[in-house]
């Protein structure tokens, strides 16, 4: 039987806004998260953390706390297994400090209790002697040459002789002559532009329950974005086969990245291991903000060339990024990303990596992206403005298409970036009025989108139901778009399949659910899985009927005998075959495993309307609609979804969000009431706009949506604010004071 | 510290527990009475994940003491739907799509059925401020304030 190669364009259940199939759990308090589990006999952990943001720890006496009554166990660093990878390495001494606390709220021991009020009070007994030490929480003073040391020789093979000594990574790339690309431009601009490290801000703090016996076997749950990737670095750091551990996934209340690592997980099985208990870790508010990744901070100077008519003739990006005590790459991906909108003949971009007291850095949608493209958009904002031109006129003439060489080097295929442009010039929100103190802003947004290791079963049963088997976590409806694949592909109701993430052991590997990678990669294996079954069951069918397998074909949801020689046979339902599937060879499966390419990148324009009040220099969100390539919207709801979740993410790190350092490096805002996520009085409604570009690496076309939209409204909110109170401004948040201030100096 | 043996009210029926003197409502809801669909979002009144209704009043109850409770009636996202039958706004949140991860969803859901009782017709301004006290960190709250109002339209029309 033959199927069609060729990106699907007609669809039944595809672009349908169906009920998620959890949907009555999470309304009705039924669900399980993380912190939602016990178990018999359970104790409760606790980690003490340091109050210092850089300390020698020069002894840890924990007996006092090991002879209260009812403390079971107490752990250090030392309790965990050595990984030879520095990888690993760092995450373990993030879990637990080795030599040197880092930040402030770094964890150096844990203890497990039998109750809560004990916990706390044997974290309260652990002695720990400390030489505080010089820290540094800034980029740029971080970079300096004689800036206190976090780490000692951490930088890798691409820093040039003569950095400063926190500098982990140097990289540099890009195409074309840029000293003549600028000798063309009727007007250069060169910025300066600073970020503030934003949390993912997930409203569920991590939360796991461990149980690791004497044999060496153990369980655990957590809420993660991975639970394979919680059995690789447990299994690593605590010196456990990966056989022996079960991770599951409890559901999750948001991640955006923040959940693809571990920070509890490794110390909640070493304290079971020791205590030979269960153990329950949840984190608190605070000690999500103290110890937990935010993203980076971020320093640039962004210089862009422009003709009078708006052509961009070079342009090129210095990026400084801090991703906290321990080396990160995020800046490559900010790098990658900066210029990923234009076609251009002459770019270049340099970025560094630099460590510093702060929190390890954790991804957060888009990691890298969102602060670079920040300051390419403000300039070419800027620019417009100064030659007196259309924003989105110059955006489309100088846009990325089919054929564009990105600046970080490979070739684009199909993209939506000119029909989003398009479509939000074509908007009525672009052409409104504005009033007094307002002003428009918009920039656009690229993310890679990832495929990755996927593996996928799908199920037959008696009755004609259909299961289908997953490892991803579901962080925000890819049950239902799952469902819906299977079901489509299939010919089968949406009602008859039901989706389930599984455990470590029940399935291959699967990647974290993060690239906006799940409906794009559990996807297509889903739909291969089907494809997978169709055919055992044309099969099937072709047995009974005692014709070949070629001449039977899938249609309607039934296997139909097909061609010349095929006979004159009814149709076999699904639910007939399976009904005597006994008799036929026994269970139908189909099963896909693959490392998916072919994700397909995704762009975003986004248009804002602001008032900035010129007595407090507030900024309010008047108006705000985004549009955004999906390649195909599986299920809609929850693409906009989201887009507006996004959106408002990036709303709070334009105008509120900021990790605040004092100068003993202390973070002052570790709650909810200082560091401020936007709220729904706020807001104005978000609108959305989905293209529909299709992504040839996908059956049905689909590309990742979920990176994507945090990234331009850093630039769509800077370029509003900066036109309604006629200042450009170049440092984020914009908070009432800052653009106060802002506007005092113009 | 001694404990104290607490005899309250939850969704209708009588609750009996015995607690520490510092443990809150939610602790108490989540960790001895089994009741996990509250939240502990901030553990500071600040997120609106644990929000129940105490006594006809809308809480956190991260913020209330367990031992306030002596005596009292707790109604939580437990008791919203009746049997299997949701509350139009348990429903409609899922026929809108208004949650993504969920976790904020049982303290909305509480919120907002807090809201239509005292009122059944409010403009969107008068929601977004009544749901300022809970915070998604998904959705945007585009989806979550045009269920509430779905769900009040249907609620009138009842
Ligand atoms: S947990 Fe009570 S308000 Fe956040
Ligand atoms: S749906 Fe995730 S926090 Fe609201």
């Amino acid at each position: 039987m033959a199927f069609d190669e060729n990106v699907k364009t007609e669809f039944k259940v595809i672009g349908q806004r169906v009920s998620r199939p959890d949907g009555i759990d999470k309304v009705t308090g039924k669900a399980l998260y993380g912190a939602d589990l016990s178990a018999p006999g359970m104790l409760i952990g606790r980690v003490l953390r340091s109050p210092h943001a850089h300390a020698r720890i020069k002894k840890i006496d924990t007996s006092a706390s090991e002879a209260m009554k009812g403390v079971k166990a107490v752990v250090v660093n030392s309790d965990l297994a050595e990984p030879e990878d520095d990888f690993f390495r760092d995450v373990k001494d993030n879990c637990l400090a080795r030599d040197k606390a880092l930040y402030d709220g770094h964890a150096v021991a844990a203890v497990a209790a039998t109750s809560r009020s004990i916990a706390r009070a044997a974290i309260r007994a652990i002695k720990v002697e400390y030489e505080e030490l010089p820290s540094v929480t800034d980029v740029d003073e971080a970079m300096k040459p004689d800036a206190p040391v976090v780490q000692e020789g951490r930088a890798d093979e691409t820093v040039p002789a003569g950095s400063g000594p926190n500098v982990t990574t140097y990289l540099e790339f890009g195409h074309g002559d840029l000293e003549a690309g600028f000798a063309k431009a009727d007007k250069i601009i060169e910025r300066s532009f600073k970020t503030a490290a934003t949390h993912q801000g997930y409203i569920e703090p991590h939360a796991c329950l461990a149980s690791m016996g004497a044999d060496g076997r153990g369980d655990l749950w957590c809420c993660t974005q991975g639970q394979y990737n919680v059995r690789t670095i447990c299994a690593e750091v605590c010196g456990i086969e990966a056989t022996q551990l079960r991770v599951t996934a409890s559901e999750i209340g948001g991640g955006f990245g923040g959940k693809t690592t571990c920070f509890i997980e490794p110390v909640a099985l070493a304290l079971s291991r020791k205590s030979g208990k269960p153990v329950k870790i949840v984190m608190s508010r605070e000690e999500v903000f103290r110890a937990t990744g935010p993203t980076v901070s971020s320093s640039s100077d962004v210089k862009v060339g422009m003709t009078k008519d708006g052509r961009i003739t070079a342009a090129s990006a210095k990026l400084r990024y801090q991703g906290g005590a321990f080396p990160c790459g995020t800046v490559e991906f900010g790098a990658q990303s900066a210029f990923a909108a234009y076609d251009l003949e002459a770019v270049r971009s340099y970025g560094w990596n630099t460590l510093t007291n702060r929190p390890k850095e954790a991804a957060y949608r888009a990691p890298g992206a969102p602060m670079a493209i920040y300051a390419v958009e403000s300039v070419v904002d800027e620019l417009c403005q100064e030659l007196g031109l259309d924003p989105l006129d110059v955006r489309l003439k100088n846009a990325a298409k089919k054929g564009t060489l990105a600046s970080y080097g490979p070739t684009f295929n199909d993209i939506g970036l000119v029909a989003t442009l398009e479509a939000a010039k074509a908007h009525p929100h672009y052409a409104a009025p504005l009033g007094e103190n307002q002003g428009r802003g918009l920039s656009c947004g690229f993310w890679f989108n990832f495929g990755g290791n996927t593996c996928v079963s799908l199920n037959v049963n008696h009755d004609g139901t259909v299961g289908v088997v997953e490892g991803n976590p579901d962080i925000g409806g890819s049950r239902a778009s799952i469902s819906m694949m299977a079901a489509e592909e299939l010919d089968i109701p949406y009602e008859k399949v039901r989706t389930v993430i599984t455990d470590t052991n029940s399935l291959g590997f699967n990647d974290v659910t993060d690239g906006s990678r799940v409906t794009f990669a559990v996807g297509l294996a889903t739909i291969e899985a089907a494809r997978a079954a169709k055919r055992e069951m044309c099969k099937r069918a072709a047995q009974i009927w005692g014709i070949d397998a070629e001449a039977v074909v899938w249609e309607d949801g039934a296997a139909k005998p097909s061609g010349p020689n095929a006979g004159d046979h009814p149709p076999m339902t699904l639910a007939e075959i399976a009904a005597d599937m006994d008799s036929t060879g026994g269970p139908i499966a189909g099963h896909h495993e693959v490392n998916a390419d072919g994700a397909g990148v995704s762009f975003g324009v986004h248009l804002v309307d602001t008032e900035v009040d010129p007595e407090t220099g507030a900024t309010k969100i008047l108006r705000y609609t985004v549009f955004q390539d999906a390649g195909k919207a599986i299920h809609p709801d929850y693409v906009e979804g989201q887009m507006q979740g996004g959106a408002v993410q990036g709303i709070g790190w334009a105008l509120n969000e900021e990790y605040i350092y004092g100068e003993d490096g202390r973070l002052q805002n570790p709650m909810f009431l200082d560091y401020r996520v936007p709220v729904a009085s706020d807001l104005p409604a978000i609108d959305t706009v989905i293209l529909e570009i299709p992504n040839p690496g996908h059956p049905y076309g689909v590309r990742g949506v979920g990176e994507t939209s945090i990234v331009p409204p850093l630039a769509a909110i800077s370029n509003a604010v900066s036109r309604a109170a006629d200042v450009r401004m170049s440092e984020l948040p914009m908070s009432p004071p800052r653009v106060l201030k802002a506007m005092s100096e113009r | 510290m001694k404990n104290f043996h607490i005899n309250t009210t939850v969704n209708g029926d009588e609750a009996e527990f015995i607690c520490e003197p510092d443990e809150t409502l939610l602790d108490v809801l989540r960790n001895r009475l089994g009741m996990t669909g509250s939240k502990e979002g901030c553990g500071t009144g600040d997120c609106g994940a644990c929000s129940v209704i105490l006594n006809d009043r809308l809480v956190c109850s991260c913020l209330v003491l367990a031992a306030e409770a002596e005596g009292g009636k707790v109604d939580t996202i437990e008791g919203m739907a009746d049997g299997d039958k949701l509350h139009p706004l348990q429903k409609v949140f899922i026929e809108k799509a208004a949650l993504q991860c969920g976790v904020c969803t049982p303290g909305i859901l509480v919120a907002a059925k807090a809201l239509l009782e005292k009122n059944p017709d409010p403009s969107e301004t008068e929601i977004r401020y009544w749901l300022a006290g809970n915070l998604c960190r998904c959705t945007g709250y585009d989806k979550i304030i045009k269920a509430v109002q779905d769900a009040a339209a249907e609620m009138r029309s009842a």
